[in-house]
């Protein structure tokens, strides 16, 4: 029975442990360029590259996005929309981003992020072709 | 069959007891927590994250200043030298009698205790700080300028500031052989139209006279007294770019924590820099208070703008804030797309990419928190007397007159916003500026 006990304080604290330490490492996110976005209705994929990493509050800064779809394929000349905020703060970006093509295919730019508050924010990317509309949203913990 | 009640009781018994313990681990856990919240705590119990916030505000995490690709001479120390000059010298002005550091003061962290700035007569906002605003993008309460150099120009022609004229400083520079000399080694000659200035007699209507004057102008001729007249604002600006905030308590506090890295370690290094009601202050600053949402970063604020619901004077109109500030340094002449701006189109990424739109309305640009000390009164027309005035605004949060306010009720107790004024007292401390600059300049006549 001591044993059962002292097995069941094990799993109680390991439990409590991690909590707290998953709730200590929420801050500083970096956004991974290896991390690969799904899009909400899987018709396209991202990837994402920050010209500042780790992400900062109050540096203006761009990302790189590389868009496929469901199978691998570039997607060329898509129209993509970015939109952003604080859902907590019920507030948008400080600035007003925008979307450039680049010559390499299926990649754009974002420029003009910038994140002006430590907290959770999050990015919505619409993208849209002739094929498909689908929409990536991207959580950020600055 | 005997086995199996005894059995259940067993199981019963184990899983009440490690139910108990759980709880009262939880419970302690949500004490510590309760505990590090009302900041009753040793300054051992910040927790990884808040450390990583404190972190995230002290000096030593401050990069060096943003380029200003706008002005070509804003890191030359000839430049800063000359700006210096200019800075405190009265005789830019309508009367003879105001300077920049007549509401610039050095001793009260370059503000003038006033509600509003008092030139020649009463400007239209308070007097903000200039230490540190090499790092921000926009300048003035409405972010209506997009560099040093173009805010610089525009209270030198405000009749209620310095009320003189561009013209007048042309004549002064070229009458005064340093500044001639300094200013043609630095920019080149001065605008030709210099050998046909006359000394004007002194009239009751300087700003009529030299709009008189101005329309018998040849364009070009304009064209390169504006240059001039940008230049000028220039070398303030490379002078004003030198004021930085040095090291406070709060930094060394920072820096003691995080050497000690785990806790305890320098317990008595960390109590002898900050008493337990300025960590008590602290940690509101960064928690509930949330005044870490816009008062960020190193310099302790984000150079956003942001509607606090700050009220107006009685029987006086809201101001629009950012929402006309947004408009305006879009088609500032001086801005950085502009003709004067030494900035290829690229480098004007701020202005680019700033956002316009109504939900800037009575929005006004975050101040930093470092060196309050004889600054009062504050916000954008001095509203609130004292420091604790502020701290109950952000309390109560009243809704906006204009705009939507983002603040919203704090609910702290008295004790709470003494913690917290505690707090922000302990952000004061000398420039890292050498002193040399923090002084009028010796004058040495041309």
């Amino acid at each position: 029975m001591l044993s059962q006990i002292l097995k069941s304080i094990s799993v109680v604290a390991l439990a409590l442990f991690s909590c707290l330490s998953s709730a200590a490492q929420n801050r500083g996110t970096s956004l991974s360029p290896e991390q690969i976005w799904t899009s909400t209705s899987s018709q396209f994929r991202l990837r994402v590259e920050s010209s500042l990493q780790p992400l900062a509050i109050n540096r203006l800064h761009s990302w790189t996005l590389h868009l496929e779809d469901a199978m691998g394929q570039p997607v060329v000349g898509a129209t993509i929309e970015a939109e952003g905020g604080m859902p907590e703060h019920d507030h948008g970006l400080p600035t007003k981003p925008q979307i450039t093509t680049t010559e390499q295919m299926g990649t754009y730019r974002l420029e003009g992020l910038r994140f002006h508050m430590p907290g959770d924010w999050q990015i919505k990317l619409v993208i849209r072709t002739d094929r498909a509309t689908d929409s990536i949203l991207i959580p950020l913990q600055l | 069959m005997s086995k199996r009640p005894k059995a259940a009781s067993a199981w019963w018994i184990t899983s009440t007891i490690t139910l108990a313990i759980a709880a009262i681990a939880g419970l302690s856990l949500w004490w510590a927590g309760g505990c590090a919240g009302l900041g009753i705590c040793k300054p051992s119990a910040w927790t990884e994250a808040e450390l990583q916030l404190l972190q995230s505000l002290s000096l030593n995490q401050l990069p060096p200043p943003l380029p200003s690709p706008s002005n070509r001479v804003a890191d030359n120390p000839q430049a800063a030298d000359f700006g210096h000059r200019l800075f405190f010298d009265a005789r830019l002005s309508a009367t003879g009698t105001i300077s920049c550091a007549t509401c610039h003061q050095p001793e009260r962290n370059f503000t003038d205790g006033k509600a509003r700035g008092e030139g020649i007569g009463t400007a239209g906002r308070n007097t903000m700080s200039i230490v540190g605003s090499a790092y921000s993008p926009w300048l003035y309460w409405d972010g209506r300028s997009d560099s040093l150099w173009s805010q610089a120009l525009a209270p030198l022609e405000d009749p209620a500031e310095h009320g003189g004229h561009r013209m007048q400083y042309l004549r002064l520079v070229a009458e005064d052989l340093n500044y001639r000399h300094t200013y043609e080694a630095l920019f080149g000659p001065l605008p030709a139209v210099v050998e046909h200035l006359h000394a004007e007699p002194a009239s009751q209507s300087p700003e009529a006279d030299w709009q008189a004057h101005w329309q018998t102008m040849a364009e070009a001729a304009r064209h390169e007294v504006n240059r001039f007249f940008a230049n000028m604002g220039k070398a303030i600006a490379a002078y004003e770019r030198l004021l930085l905030p040095g090291a406070s308590r709060f930094d060394a506090y920072v820096d003691a924590l995080l050497a000690g890295n785990t806790v305890g370690e320098d317990s008595e290094r960390q109590a002898a820099l900050f008493s337990a009601d300025e960590i008590r202050g602290l940690r509101i600053f960064i928690g509930k208070g949330r005044c870490i949402d816009c008062h960020n970063g190193p310099l302790f604020t984000n150079n956003e703008f942001h509607n606090t619901g700050v009220l107006s004077f009685a029987g006086e109109l809201p101001d629009r804030g950012r929402r006309h500030g947004a408009a305006a340094v879009l088609t500032a002449p001086f801005n950085c797309t502009g003709a004067y701006s030494d900035a290829a189109p690229e480098d004007c990424a701020e202005l680019r990419y700033m956002r316009e739109g109504k939900e800037l309305l009575g929005a006004m640009r975050t101040p930093s928190l470092r060196n309050l000390a004889g600054t009062a009164p504050f916000m954008h027309k001095g509203q609130l007397a004292t420091l604790a005035d502020v701290l109950e605004h952000y309390n109560k949060a009243p809704a906006a007159m204009i705009g939507h306010s983002e603040a919203k009720p704090l609910g702290l107790r008295g004790w709470e916003l003494k913690a917290l004024e505690a707090f922000l007292q302990t952000l004061a401390a000398p420039l890292a500026t050498d002193p040399k600059w923090l002084r009028p300049p010796v004058r040495s006549e041309g």
